[in-house]
């Protein structure tokens, strides 16, 4: 039997939604096309037949999500995977939060980063370059937002140059988007 | 074409920042798509394009950004639909159960994401919100919160920006 899962945590759960996901039998045309459905790729996830619902929105955001996140160049992957990781502490994204930890672990074998971030949560205290990119994701992602020109100063201070520091904004906040819909249109279980 | 992004944040083209946009054309480009999207959808269901925009405008002023309220209530007034206008306002009722239900749901969406929990969704139901706009409300609040830390993010970047 699998439970809701409320604790932060690197090992990724499966997520369960609130509303009736989108049957691959009966999705309309633009449904399939959203959720790239082709004979060989039939695996269509839970979240992405739920978000078939809005296909629209869904086959926008898929490619916008992946530049911003795997694009050349610019913030190193493993540092936009801790802007995502900061937001998704902030919004309570147990999902997220597992996913973007587990990814930065693979890319830098810093678990102790991820113990540090779950057990203290947004106080946590990092070496500087890392701590100036959690905190401005942090601080970008609170509502009022928290974030000011003396965080943006300190991105620069740690090294950032401003492609990296573009890149950060955006990896933040495309997961006040994500963290949106994962963890409000269903939960996680393990 | 200047996209949404780039107009509120008047970054200098000639700038680093100005220079990082550039390299990041495509992202911009995809925003303005998504925001195409929710903003005037083609199949809108059971969320005008007013509606939308008046709840645009009402989590713009959640978080104090004018400039960008200003832009969804400009849509607001192309969609001539008075009925909804109230939304916009913080703590703007219609008198329409459905309707004030969604304005309710994107208040928590935009203010506190961390709190939400199934009972949300129940609520929505026994509004009378179906499945399939519970899920075009989600992505419309998640972009507008999105695209209003963007532009946040960006104007900060810019003003602490060495010329």
């Amino acid at each position: 039997m699998s439970e809701p899962v409320h604790r932060f945590t690197a090992k990724i759960p499966t997520w369960s939604p609130y509303v009736t996901p989108v049957e691959l039998a009966t999705a309309t045309p633009e449904q399939l096309a959203a959720m790239k459905v082709t004979p060989s790729n039939k695996g269509i996830s839970p979240y992405v037949l739920t978000l078939a619902h809005d296909p629209e929105s869904l086959e926008v955001r898929s490619p916008l999500f992946n530049l911003i996140m795997y694009g050349k160049d610019g913030l190193p992957s493993a540092e936009r995977e801790l802007g995502a990781v900061g937001a998704s502490i902030v919004n309570r994204c147990i999902y997220c939060t597992a996913v973007h930890a587990s990814r930065f672990i693979g890319l830098t074998r810093r678990e102790d980063v991820i113990d540090s971030i779950f057990a203290d949560e947004r106080a946590a205290r990092l070496e500087p370059r890392l701590q100036a990119v959690f905190d401005f994701a942090a601080r970008l992602s609170t509502t009022p937002i928290e974030a000011t020109r003396d965080d943006a100063k300190k991105l620069g201070e740690a090294g950032l140059g401003a492609l990296e520091q573009l890149d950060l904004v955006l990896s933040a906040s495309i997961f006040g988007w994500a963290n949106r819909l994962m963890h409000t249109l269903g939960e996680p279980v393990a | 074409m200047t996209t949404l992004i780039e107009q509120l944040t008047g970054v200098a083209p000639d700038s680093p920042l100005g220079r990082a946009f550039k390299a990041r054309a495509e992202v911009l480009r995809l925003s303005e798509a998504a925001h195409d999207a929710v903003l005037v959808p083609r199949d809108g269901g059971g969320l005008s394009h007013g509606l939308r925009a008046a709840l645009a405008a009402r989590m713009c002023r959640h978080l104090g950004d004018d400039a960008l309220a200003a832009h969804y209530l400009s849509y607001l007034a192309h969609s001539a639909e008075l009925d909804v206008a109230a939304l916009a306002e913080v703590n703007g009722v219609c008198g329409d159960a459905r309707q004030d239900a969604m304005a309710r749901h994107a208040d928590m969406l935009t203010r506190s994401p961390r709190e939400a929990t199934r009972d949300d969704i129940a609520a929505l139901k026994t509004a009378g919100v179906s499945e399939a706009d519970i899920v075009r409300l989600a992505e419309l609040a998640a972009f507008v919160n999105y695209q209003l830390r963007v532009v946040a993010g960006l104007k900060l970047l810019r003003d602490v920006a060495v010329p």
